[in-house]
């Protein structure tokens, strides 16, 4: 029991961004993934780089609102990460068997299939950003992701005052949600005439 | 709708799907919305819109957070992420390699199963007066042994390069190379190999004017190195002309290199050619570029003139092949180096102010901050 609510404080704390739980899911679950990896033809780099998406799944998960886990994160984080690293020897096809399971697995397609759909969107997002050039995108970063307002922003990128600030984070904003939604439509549009 | 009401409108949007209106402006806004379809249509795709920049915005939270954990945990010696030890590192080579080691023992199986063949077809029973052609037979045969021998040692020779290929070890000769600031009070990147090991370091400029300068940082296996003009000559600069990029860069963008191979600085010009490095290496790389000895150590441009790498050995088996330190490692290298030191206030900057411009005048105003790294 006392378990449980460990597992479930630790999620919340990752939901949080709260480094000390993430530091600790992390320490406990990264060498089993590594062993995972590097026994199966991956490189310490290849085992970084899975875990950590792997850690970016359970993090989309445990943020959103129907989250329930119903099984040891560990078991969880083995699952995604053997699937992750599946597909991805696929793709580079250097895989001819079957991956050795050592550990307990829970089906995770489902999540998967989600957690495709956001990185997508993510990409989307950081392709429009940095399509942007600056100053545009280090505005609106400093607006939307650091919820500076517009008093500061004007003080650190030198408008004269948060009125021009704000005319000039509109222009930028117009230009990013153009970018944006011609790729989100016709991304969308492509995944649903697949 | 002109623009001053286009922001005015586009501000209430944002105040109502965050809910910081007074309820008598809510209601109004409501009414509003209801009776015109486009302000309707503003607020459906405003809200998706923010959802999405949102969660980019967390993602790359929960990212930069990964990274930090990473890198806290596998100093304290929690997680051996970058030295594979012990077994993991055999099961690692031994994965890797199986098929080369393979091959190597099949051929040396085949040689000699050969080669005792042709011996005996040639020499069905050996004659006296054949003695000499017979010591010549050994001879030969020692030879090919040694061949066979040759060949192990050349995979020998390959198991300790991709040894040394995690280790980044100088390809390069030392002694010469390139550097650049990436601070304006001479905080500069260079090759590892390039200053390891040396008494005296200096950075020459284009004009030839010599600084003394001091090593702070050295990672070998990464092979990059932080170095400092520490000389009472030198005049630091206001600003850099170029940023540092923090992010990843595209496959294909065209990049520029400036090192000095030679006396004179010399400009080259190429594209990134994959991502990652060597083995597939996230921090690197590979470039496709002309790049010499003395460039070693040199940045990396992209149009827009922000640094995307420190340009880094050689790989010797492919030709062409250039691998690049990417710059966001620098980054890391200067947090690691600002910990609890007299240079906790270094900031490195991404912005670049160089972007639009042409190269020609690009690389006017870069040229003063790329200098000839000398050691002995």
């Amino acid at each position: 029991m006392k378990e449980e609510n460990n597992e479930k404080l630790l999620l919340q704390g990752l939901a949080r961004n709260d480094k000390k739980a993430v530091e600790t899911i992390y320490r406990l679950n990264y060498s089993m993934v590594q062993s995972l990896i590097i026994s199966n033809n991956g490189s310490a780099d290849d085992a970084k780089d899975i875990f950590q998406e792997t850690m970016i799944v359970l993090y989309e998960k445990s943020r959103s609102g129907t989250f329930e886990l119903n099984c040891l994160i560990r078991t969880y984080v083995y699952s995604v990460a053997r699937r992750l690293w599946l597909k991805k020897l696929q793709q580079a096809s250097r895989f001819g068997g079957d991956m050795t399971v050592v550990e307990n697995t829970v089906p995770v397609e489902e999540d998967l299939d989600e957690h495709q759909r956001r990185d997508h969107e993510f990409v989307m997002m950081e392709r429009a950003m940095e399509g942007l050039g600056e100053p545009c995108r280090s505005l609106l970063e400093a607006f939307y992701l650091r919820k500076k307002n517009m008093q500061e922003i004007a003080g650190t990128f030198g408008y004269t005052n948060a009125e021009n600030a704000k005319t000039q984070k509109y222009k930028c904003l117009v230009r990013l949600k153009k970018v944006f939604f011609t790729h989100y439509k016709n991304g969308t549009g492509d995944e649903r005439s697949q | 709708m002109n623009e001053a009401n286009d922001i005015m409108m586009l501000d209430a949007v944002e105040r109502y799907i965050r809910g910081e209106m007074t309820p008598d402006e809510r209601l109004h806004f409501e009414t509003l919305r209801k009776s015109n379809g486009e302000i309707d249509q503003l607020v459906v795709e405003h809200t998706l819109f923010l959802q999405q920049l949102n969660r980019f915005g967390e993602r790359q939270g929960m990212q930069s957070t990964l990274n930090e954990v990473h890198t806290d945990l596998a100093k304290q010696g929690k997680i051996h992420a970058d030295t594979l030890e012990g077994k993991a590192k055999m099961v690692y080579m031994w994965n890797r390699y199986k098929r080369v080691t393979a091959i190597a023992a099949s051929i040396a199986g085949i040689t000699a199963i050969s080669l005792s063949f042709l011996v005996n077809s040639i020499h069905p029973p050996a004659k006296a007066e054949n003695l000499q052609e017979l010591v010549r037979d050994v001879n030969t045969i020692k030879r090919s042994q040694d061949v066979i021998i040759k060949s192990q040692k050349v995979l020998d020779q390959k198991i300790d390069n991709v040894n040394a290929a995690g280790a980044r070890s100088p390809i390069i000769p030392r002694f010469n190379g390139t550097g650049f600031l990436i601070d304006p009070k001479g905080l500069m990147i260079t090759n590892a190999h390039v200053v390891k090991n040396s008494k005296n370091i200096f950075v020459q400029n284009n004009k030839g004017t010599q600084f003394k300068a001091i090593v702070l940082k050295l990672d070998v296996k990464r092979d990059v190195a932080i170095i400092k003009i520490d000389d009472e000559n030198f005049k630091p600069l206001s600003v850099l002309p170029y940023g540092i990029r923090k992010g990843g860069s595209e496959i294909a963008e065209s990049i520029f290199t400036l090192g000095f191979p030679r006396e004179e600085i010399v400009y080259g010009e190429g594209y990134l050619s994959a991502r990652t490095g060597f083995n597939g290496d996230t921090l690197s790389c590979q470039i496709s570029v002309d790049a010499n000895p003395g460039n070693s150590g040199g940045p990396i441009f992209n149009k827009d003139g922000e640094v995307i790498g420190i340009l880094s050995a050689k790989e010797i088996a492919a030709e062409g092949a250039v691998f690049a330190v990417q710059s966001k490692y620098i980054y890391q290298a200067v947090d690691e180096l600002k910990k609890n030191s007299i240079y906790e206030k270094v900031k490195l900057s991404p912005k670049s102010s160089l972007v639009g411009m042409d190269k020609v005048k690009q690389v006017e105003r870069i040229q003063d901050c790329i200098y000839m790294v000398k050691a002995d």
